[in-house]
């Protein structure tokens, strides 16, 4: 393992027992986390970003989920073998996790501040005046006003925007080396969004946290990722730096995926065109590439082989038949070029 | 809260003269009149006795009396029972409704949480299928069945526990488990139900992503959350522990306030047969008060008297 990396995702495959058979729901992903790195995460609905972020927590629920293939490795273990023990000595500790949705993802019978003194009694020890001291002062940290009085209080007397930050000190409590934030602006309204990114990128800069940050909004992305990892149905099939993917996007779907999602960095009336078709469906993937149904460049070759990952740059990789030498050259829908120089 | 508190208290006493009102007059209303079966008495000393009770008056201004008396802590004395007064009748009877009550509410809910909580940690194996179908047995069979079939089995046919009466603790066993199945049964279900909710909530995967051990998170994040809509069938069910008790103080031949009622209404007994209505409606009533107030303290979002903040 590389010792810049915080943690290695090696070919991890996931899949679902269901009624209808099994759910392929991650495939081979790979990818790493560089010390002190915002990686965002993007691609459709049901690709398996979820999957994947909670397969590094190990919080899929097994049966129905289950590990088939490949190795997730942080700090010279391989979390998918880790005994479960370990495993929750982790969980919060070094690797915190932050979900989509404030309103359920808090008890609502249990105090914002015993919330958040959990995980500190937990893996630092410490005892409850430590504890709540330590909470008080997250709860500062992550700008609650009057923390004093907020601290006794039930998540159902915050508001939205408040109750994501307090999951924010849950999360960053005991300063985890990885955190894990699946959508954590979704289910907030825009304003607050831009406050909550804040705040994550603040704290992660004084805290020495790398992020890894799953997202719809390839706006955010721009703003706050260094690198990017585009999926599609439960493969990565390009990753990058920021620069890369936003200026010189190599594979069709990240074109596609470019072309039909807002972003807050481009003009309003740059029209939004959407990825005709479905993805396809995970209980039977194809053998071949997974856009090819829906790809404008699709040969007979997509169809029938799944492409190789091939290096396009040092940083840059991707998964496309296009990328190979015989391949005829396709220019990139121009009005994605240098629409996004940051 | 203290206003809560004592508007929920007005409504408590509305509720309580609505309840006297009513069976006040239904009672006055059932044919014959507690003299009926005294055929030896002569008629002169029969208006006297109706007289000495005030039933001689018309029904509005006996009605006024009785509530006056009631406000002074006089339930009358017992037709029946020469000169005792219903008080110390139902100070007699109740001990050992109380005793057989609590002892049913504890068991019941005791192995009804035990139950749901394995059904639903255990799902879908034999425990589970073993606990759902003691449900619906439980659920289904009427306790005084249960009551007859324990007290023929097990007191009569094996001889283990005593068939009736009440002189001690391995009296009240059996009329217990008669009245405790029922509240197993439905603590059972819902908590099963209930639980396998709350194990899918995102607030679990927090408690989990905390670093918590599964069995932390289930005591100190499932549990609670598990426990709220259980507390709102915990009311009728202790209601229905009164009222069941009246039947399965019959089949052991406990002398409880069950008892003391059925025979009361069957000879009209009419100031023990208001005595121990008043009194059952009062506990049923405050029953439901400890019910909502200890709902209140499990959720918090109900507290202040639902209002939200
Ligand atoms: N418990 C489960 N049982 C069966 N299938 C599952 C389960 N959890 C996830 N899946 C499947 O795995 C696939 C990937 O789901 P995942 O939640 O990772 O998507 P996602 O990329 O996070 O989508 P979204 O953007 O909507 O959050 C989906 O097809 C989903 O149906
Ligand atoms: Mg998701």
């Amino acid at each position: 393992m590389d010792r810049n990396n915080v943690l290695e995702v090696k070919d991890l495959h996931v899949s679902f027992h269901t009624y209808n058979g099994e759910v392929q729901a991650v495939r081979g992903v790979s990818f790493e986390e560089k010390k002190g790195e915002t990686v965002a995460v993007v691609g459709e609905s049901g690709c398996g970003k979820s999957v994947t972020s909670q397969s590094i927590m190990r919080l899929i629920p097994q049966p129905p989920g289950v590990f088939k293939h490949g190795e997730i490795l942080f700090e010279g273990n391989d979390l998918t073998k880790l005994p479960e023990k370990q495993m929750e000595g982790i969980r919060g500790k070094d690797i915190a996790m932050i979900f989509q949705d404030p309103m359920t993802s808090l008890n609502p019978t249990m105090t914002i501040g015993k919330q958040i003194m959990e995980g500190l009694v937990k893996h630092r020890k410490l005892g409850r005046a430590e504890a709540k001291e330590k909470a008080l002062e997250m709860l500062r940290l992550v700008g609650i006003p009057s923390p004093g009085s907020r601290i006794d209080q039930y998540p159902h007397q915050f508001s939205g925007g408040m109750r994501q930050r307090a999951m924010i000190a849950i999360a960053l409590a005991c300063a985890p080396k990885l955190l894990i934030a699946d959508e954590p602006t979704t289910a907030l309204d825009v304003t607050i969004q831009a406050q909550i990114l804040d705040l994550m990128n603040d704290l992660k800069e004084k805290m020495d946290t790398s992020i890894i940050l799953i997202t719809h909004d390839l706006g955010v992305v721009a703003e706050t990722a260094d690198r990017v990892v585009v999926m599609y149905a439960g493969k990565v099939v390009e990753t990058g730096t920021v620069e890369e993917i936003f200026n010189r996007p190599r594979h069709p779907y990240t074109w596609g995926l470019m072309g039909s999602m807002p972003r807050m960095d481009l003009s309003r009336d740059t029209e939004l065109t959407p990825i005709l078709g479905a993805p396809p469906n995970l209980l039977s993937p194809p053998k071949g590439c997974p856009f090819a149904s829906r790809c404008p460049h699709a040969m007979k070759v997509c169809k029938e082989q799944m492409p190789e990952t091939t290096d396009a740059s040092g940083t840059q990789r991707v998964a496309c038949w296009l990328e190979h030498p015989m391949a005829p050259s396709v220019e990139i829908p121009h009005d994605l070029v240098g629409g996004a120089s940051k | 809260m203290g206003r809560y508190v004592l508007q929920r208290m007005m409504y408590m006493l509305i509720t309580l003269w609505v309840i006297i009102t009513l069976t006040f007059f239904l009672m006055h209303s059932m044919p014959g009149s507690p003299l009926q079966h005294e055929d030896k008495i002569p008629v002169e000393l029969k208006e006297q006795i109706l007289k000495q009770y005030g039933l001689d008056q018309p029904l509005p201004v006996q009605y006024v009396k009785f509530l006056g008396n009631l406000f002074q802590g006089d339930l009358g004395t017992s037709f029946k029972y020469d000169g005792r007064s219903v008080t110390e009748l139902i100070l007699q009877g109740f001990p050992a409704s109380l005793q057989l009550g609590l002892q049913a509410t504890a068991v019941g809910v005791l192995f009804g949480l035990l139950l749901g909580c394995i059904a639903a940690l255990r799902r879908g194996s034999w425990v589970d299928n073993t606990a759902n179908i003691f449900s619906i047995l439980g659920y289904s069979v009427p306790n005084f069945v249960l009551a007859t079939l324990l007290a023929y089995f097990v007191g009569v046919k094996l001889g283990w526990l005593p068939v009736g009466l009440w002189h001690g603790p391995e009296y009240s066993i059996l009329p217990s488990i008669s009245l405790a199945v029922l509240v197993i049964a439905t603590m059972a279900r819902y908590i099963r139900t209930e639980m396998l909710e709350v194990l899918g909530q995102d607030y679990m995967k927090t408690a989990k992503a905390k670093g918590l051990s599964a069995r932390t998170a289930i005591t100190k994040h499932a549990l609670r959350n598990a426990l709220i809509p259980a507390v709102t069938v915990l009311g009728p069910l202790v209601i229905n522990l009164i009222t069941g008790s009246l039947v399965v103080e019959r089949i052991f031949a406990i002398p409880g306030m069950g008892w003391m009622f059925v025979d009361s209404i069957q000879i009209q007994d009419y100031t023990v047969i208001m005595g121990v209505t008043i009194f059952y409606s009062a506990l049923i009533i405050v029953t439901m008060f400890l019910v909502d107030v200890l709902y209140g303290i499990i959720d918090p979002r109900i507290r202040i008297g639902g209002v939200k903040e």
